[in-house]
């Protein structure tokens, strides 16, 4: 359904753009209907920036990226339009996606204005009343209210119900449930799943390895704008291929092992990823059916 | 015993009234203990934290009584704590971008500190250069503004300068939650080390993620609005939870190994209930599955087992059944 072609993003920065930073480097994967992909990367490997090329947010440098066989970045306004009935994101901190000055339910009168604007009120009315309740929401609770007054979760629902009332097919979930607490999150991760088995596809970008191994069919390993590993979710974490895998998941806490048991190599860097070289160049090799390691 | 807190009751004024963050909390943490401190967003983990270093308005002392070392800390005079921070008690805030002054190379800055102490820059230098490279830095950032570090290196300075008198009790409120998954394991394990170096006596990590606290921590003790409902070792907190809030909490954790298709997890339903008029009785009562009409009563923190305590009738009254 969505494919990524060798698809490279890179920004100038400095002055007069002087410098130019590879943010994703020659990335291919693709998402079938119905499959959640996690994308898991730490700070600055590149997936908020794939995300947004998906959204359009911001074009590629180099590549192609296809929604049903077609180029996204060839999308006029009109087809964009389209393109936007089907593909819609969420992102992280909830409370920036509303308007604090406006009622949070004004998204769904600008997704009306947008999307359907031969809807008559109570119709539409009847439909965000079903999509809020889709989400988990009593709409007599969260319509009508100010975005203060609602929690991060409720918000984040909110703003799901907002792509829902569309004809969805594949949401871009960024980081969506970082900022919640820990008695919500497993209700927002579980509602994410729930809409799978109803046939959307979800790329879950996350930093986070356990909220990725809950609910993805495939993970994709992002490091420095590269893929470095990519495959089924319980293959990539029950048998990690390579190094920086392996170091991320000795690193995540875990209530079933402790970290004194079980060392790291002093050879893994302290400091993630913002610092450093590039990734050398390394190609994807297959060593098994569907799980991809990148070896130089 | 390093630190004992008793009865805290810590307010915020507010125009809608007093916001009750702090309630009666009681805890004590033992020399060489690494005590961690757990629980939702607004269940006053982080005041708790804040007020035992710095208690400026709005935050407002309303009783209770902190000693440290056997000595009653002046928490709510700000002048007179100043002979206690950095040597007594000292705090790692949760983002160090902002701890640092970033008109100051590093090195100034501490000079400034240790100056305003009247503490010689030069005869604690070769000490901090010591400490620097235990936590793995050049001694080259002295001569850096902060911009030019990165997140975790941020917060590794921030933990040298706050532990460069070595204060009896270290504070660390939320300093992994901002840094990514291998630096997160990085600093924590660094706590351990500066505890394990005899660098501080003991610490207080606070947090909302538990799993990190399984790791590093000796005890641990889990708030909800604004009271301490469980406490004791690390391992039966994380493993064998007593009171219906915590098993809810470690619960709706997700751990690599759980998967949705396989063993789905739930939340705890409902929200924590707002502090200016919180629920009368046990707290967590509108949201727990076993609330009972004797609920509407405190229930105290009774200790059930060895340095295990639990705030819950429910358990009191299987206890009472095992006797």
């Amino acid at each position: 359904m969505l494919e990524f072609d060798s698809v490279t993003k890179e920004f100038r920065v400095g002055a007069f753009g002087r410098l130019t930073i590879t943010a994703v480097d020659d990335v291919s994967f693709r998402i079938a209907p119905g499959e959640i992909v996690s994308l898991i990367g730490e700070s600055g490997s590149g997936k908020s920036t794939i995300g947004r090329m998906i959204l359009r947010l911001t074009p590629a440098t180099k590549g192609t990226i296809r929604f049903d066989g077609v180029d996204v970045s060839t999308l006029g306004r009109k087809e964009l339009k389209e393109y936007y009935r089907h593909v819609q994101g969420v992102f992280q901190d909830p409370f920036s996606s509303f308007n604090p000055v406006f009622k949070a339910d004004r998204v769904f009168e600008m997704l009306r204005s947008q999307f359907y604007p031969d809807r008559s009120g109570s119709e539409w009315e009847d439909r965000v009343a079903k999509a809020v309740e889709d989400v988990g929401l009593n709409p007599v609770q969260v319509l009508n209210r100010y975005p203060h007054q609602l929690s991060g979760g409720q918000l984040q629902r909110m703003l799901l119900a907002r792509a829902l009332l569309l004809d969805l097919r594949l949401l871009v979930a960024d980081e969506v449930i970082s900022m919640l607490d820990a008695s919500t999150r497993v209700g927002v991760l579980n509602l994410l799943a729930e809409l799978r088995e109803r046939g959307l596809s979800i790329l879950f970008i996350t930093h986070d390895l356990a909220l990725g191994y809950y609910i993805s069919d495939r993970t994709i390993i992002l490091r420095r704008g590269s893929i470095v590993e990519m495959g089924d979710t319980r293959r990539v974490f029950q048998d990690p291929r390579h190094p920086y895998t392996q170091t991320l998941l000795a690193s995540v806490p875990q209530m079933e092992w402790r970290w004194r048991d079980r060392p790291v190599s002093a050879a893994v860097p302290v400091d993630g990823d913002g610092t450093g070289d590039a990734e050398p160049v390394t190609v994807l090799e297959e060593v098994e059916p569907g799980h991809w390691v990148a070896v130089s | 015993m390093s630190l004992r807190v008793e009865d805290l009751r810590v307010y915020y004024q507010t125009l809608e009234g007093e916001v009750k963050a702090l309630d009666g909390v009681s805890f004590a943490i033992a020399d060489g203990e690494i005590m961690g401190l757990a629980g939702e967003s607004g269940c006053g983990k982080s005041t708790l934290a804040q007020s035992i270093v710095r208690l400026v308005p709005p935050m407002k002392l309303v009783g209770g009584v902190v000693e440290l070392d056997g000595e009653k800390l002046p928490i709510d005079d700000f002048e007179a704590m100043n002979r206690h921070r950095m040597v007594g008690v000292s705090i790692v805030p949760q983002y160090a971008m902002s701890a640092l002054n970033p008109t100051r190379k590093i090195g100034k800055l501490i000079k400034e500190l240790l100056g305003a102490r009247g503490i010689s820059y030069r005869a604690k230098l070769p000490e901090l250069e010591n400490r620097l490279q235990l936590v793995g830095l050049p001694r080259e950032v002295l001569d850096m503004y902060p911009i030019e570090l990165s997140g975790g290196m941020k917060q590794r300075v921030v933990m040298v300068i706050s532990t460069l008198l070595d204060p009896s009790l270290l504070i660390a409120d939320e300093i992994t939650s901002a840094l990514d998954v291998s630096t997160q394991r990085a600093v924590a394990e660094m706590l351990v080390d500066f505890r394990d170096r005899e660098i501080v006596k003991s610490m207080m990590v606070v947090t909302h993620d538990v799993s990190i606290l399984y790791q590093i921590a000796d005890s641990i003790l889990i708030m909800y609005a604004g009271q301490p409902v469980e406490s004791g070792p690390a391992e039966v907190i994380t493993h064998a939870p007593r009171h219906p809030y915590t098993q809810l909490l470690v619960g709706s954790l997700p751990q690599v190994g759980v998967r949705y298709d396989e063993q789905p997890l739930s939340g705890i339903a409902g929200n924590p209930p707002g502090l200016i008029d919180p629920p009368s009785g046990c707290r967590f009562r509108p949201r727990c599955p076993f609330a009972s009409e004797r609920c509407e009563s405190r229930p105290p923190l009774v200790e059930i087992g060895d340095g295990h305590s639990v705030a819950c009738w429910k358990v009191m009254e299987e206890e009472d059944a095992r006797v």
